[in-house]
């Protein structure tokens, strides 16, 4: 019909507007990092990086320590996801598969624990990490970023354990093994994926954070986020290299949020439809 | 063979427990009801000390005079009773920023979820290869760091060399050539705000679209074989069934949004100015600007106290949701 074909034809140009109005601010970043120095200052833009330069990523480099903060933000984000996972994988098992007094409670306490914004909490942790001599020490850092790893953690596992029909636990039992067997045999294997996916969101969010990195270590230890901000403030407004720092932050994240966004997504909303 | 274990084979597949174990042999039971708090035990430390703890020290902080003094030790904090508060309630300026907060959070999440919904309708009616492009702009915005974003923004919209302000010239009649869009507060919270929305619309809008899917296409044409237009359709059918999502989305933005402060913090370069402080950075502010920890503390009170009507609400929804799974 000719009506319908006009009418996709609107939707397919506002299709193609959202995708200029949301692509373009990740195009500019990789515009920007691409293309000489010189050409991202000059008064007409350019809208190819032509020729393709590497030296804004080199200037980057050069102006402040570069692998500390990553390699700082890498210890930090995996011990973070890594404790957050074993200790929250067995209270997830706890608050889904078995029946106990003041299991609501608990959940009700994980649910209301994340809805807490961190900007609020940053006076007394800063207090608290002065207080036990961690302030300026990573494990400090480690142990605030589980204030909000775990819960989510917890909370991400159990939706994908209660995914696990009980009945193949119980089969494996009926053949033999025993509670703790059934579960390293039959439910672990089909948890994996789910595991893999928690963390790594966790470690994203990890990677990401800035106010309590921020806040609790001094410049000379900083993390890859405070090193990127502190672009602006100790050296002025030099927005090409820049722009570089700020691809070679991105891109590790968003190849991971690729690996699980479809994952997450799904997690997220499984079931909400029904309720 | 423990009560635990024999629940799990009673319980019919769809509900995994009840909050209550069943009644059974008292030896066992009491036996059994100690694993799940042995296997919570770790977790529950951790929250205690780093969540549980500093909640605390929050509110007896919000109470006390607590400045640089008593950061080093060298003088116990005092109690100031509800001093704090009574500072800050009477004064002009944190009302206005309780006002400036609400204002943009509101104003974010409203356009966060319109924008949402709308790019999630508009999902289902275009050509398959336009939704791909639309995903993967989509999903790459999602990604972005909140520290990239916040970067790149600044870049954009720089007054000199920021590709906004050239593309805005463009247009016939207007000069943008050096425009500062943080000269004034509303100006440059609302480029702030454009920034918050632009990377929280793509969770939104592929959420809303994943609902979408679940909606029985029967009943949107049953409806329409009634006689209801493509409005009203979406007003009796698709908007009553996606409701849970909504309310789901709608709090967690609120949540969200109120609490937004690199963005600030860091687009007016570690010092935001008056006419931008919201509650986040102005708690802040009392506080590692100030030294007032205690007059901090009392605004993060606030702050939160304000929150909680909100995160009720979700935490009602996700329960729901916790029993239907």
């Amino acid at each position: 019909m000719k009506t319908t074909g006009m009418s996709k034809l609107g939707y397919n140009a506002l299709g193609l507007l959202a995708f200029v109005g949301f692509g373009f601010p990740v195009y500019w970043m990789l515009n920007t990092a691409f293309k000489p120095a010189k050409d991202a200052i000059d008064p007409d833009p350019h809208f190819i990086p032509w020729p393709l330069s590497l030296e804004n990523f080199r200037r980057a480099l050069s102006i402040a320590d570069f692998w500390g903060p990553v390699g700082r933000s890498l210890i930090v984000s995996l011990s973070t996801v890594g404790i957050g996972l074993v200790v929250g994988l067995l209270a997830a098992l706890a608050i889904s598969r078995f029946a106990f007094r003041g299991r609501k409670i608990v959940i009700v306490g994980i649910l209301a624990v994340q809805m807490v914004p961190l900007v609020a909490m940053i006076i007394p942790v800063f207090l608290l990490l002065n207080d036990l001599g961690q302030y300026d020490k990573l494990p400090g850092l480690i142990l605030t970023y589980l204030t909000f790893i775990l819960p989510f953690t917890v909370w991400t596992l159990r939706g994908f354990i209660v995914n696990i029909p009980k009945e193949l636990e119980e089969a494996a039992m009926v053949d033999g093994c025993s509670r703790t067997g059934a579960f390293v045999r039959v439910v672990f294997p089909l948890l994996a994926p789910g595991l893999v996916a928690t963390s790594i969101y966790g470690f994203i969010q990890a990677w990401n954070e800035y106010l309590y990195a921020l806040m609790l270590l001094s410049q000379q230890h900083q993390t890859a986020t405070v090193w990127l901000s502190s672009f602006t403030t100790s050296h002025g407004t030099e927005y090409a290299p820049m722009m570089a720092g700020s691809t070679m932050m991105a891109i590790p994240v968003v190849i991971l949020f690729l690996i699980v966004q479809r994952k997450m997504a799904a997690g997220l909303t499984a079931g909400a439809v029904k309720g | 063979m423990s009560a635990a274990e024999t629940t799990t084979v009673e319980a019919p597949p769809t509900r995994h427990s009840s909050p209550l174990p069943p009644p059974g042999p008292r030896r066992s039971r009491r036996s059994a009801a100690g694993v799940p708090w042995l296997l919570l035990a770790p977790t529950l430390l951790v929250l205690l000390l780093v969540l549980g703890y500093p909640l605390v020290r929050l509110v007896t902080l919000s109470f006390q005079h607590f400045g640089q003094p008593q950061l080093w030790g060298f003088k116990p904090a005092e109690w100031a009773g509800f001093g704090n508060f009574t500072t800050i309630l009477g004064d002009g300026e944190f009302w206005s920023v309780v006002w400036r907060t609400v204002w943009f959070a509101g104003g974010a999440v409203l356009l966060t979820m319109v924008l949402g919904m709308l790019l999630a309708l508009l999902l289902q009616r275009v050509s398959p290869w336009v939704k791909i492009l639309v995903n993967i702009a989509l999903v790459a915005s999602w990604a972005m760091p909140v520290i990239v974003a916040v970067t790149v923004f600044k870049w954009m919209f720089d007054s000199d060399y920021g590709v906004l302000n050239w593309l805005l010239s463009k247009l016939p009649g207007v000069d943008f050539d050096g425009h500062n869009w943080f000269a004034t507060g509303p100006q440059g919270l609302a480029v702030i705000m454009l920034l918050v929305v632009w990377g929280a619309v793509p969770f939104v809008a592929i959420t809303l679209g994943a609902g979408l899917t679940q909606v029985p296409k029967e009943l949107e044409e049953a409806a329409r074989l009634d006689g209801a237009g493509a409005l009203g359709t979406f007003r009796y059918v698709t908007l009553p069934i996606l409701k849970p999502i909504i309310v789901m989305l709608t709090t967690l933005s609120v949540i969200w949004d109120m609490g937004v402060f690199p963005q600030v913090y860091l687009m007016r370069g570690g010092h935001p100015e008056p006419e931008f402080q919201l509650l986040t950075t102005y708690s802040y502010t009392k506080a590692f600007v100030v030294n007032d920890y205690g007059g901090g503390s009392a605004i993060a009170l606030i702050t939160v106290a304000l929150l909680l009507g909100v995160v009720a609400v979700y935490m009602r929804q996700m329960l729901k949701i916790g029993e239907v799974e």
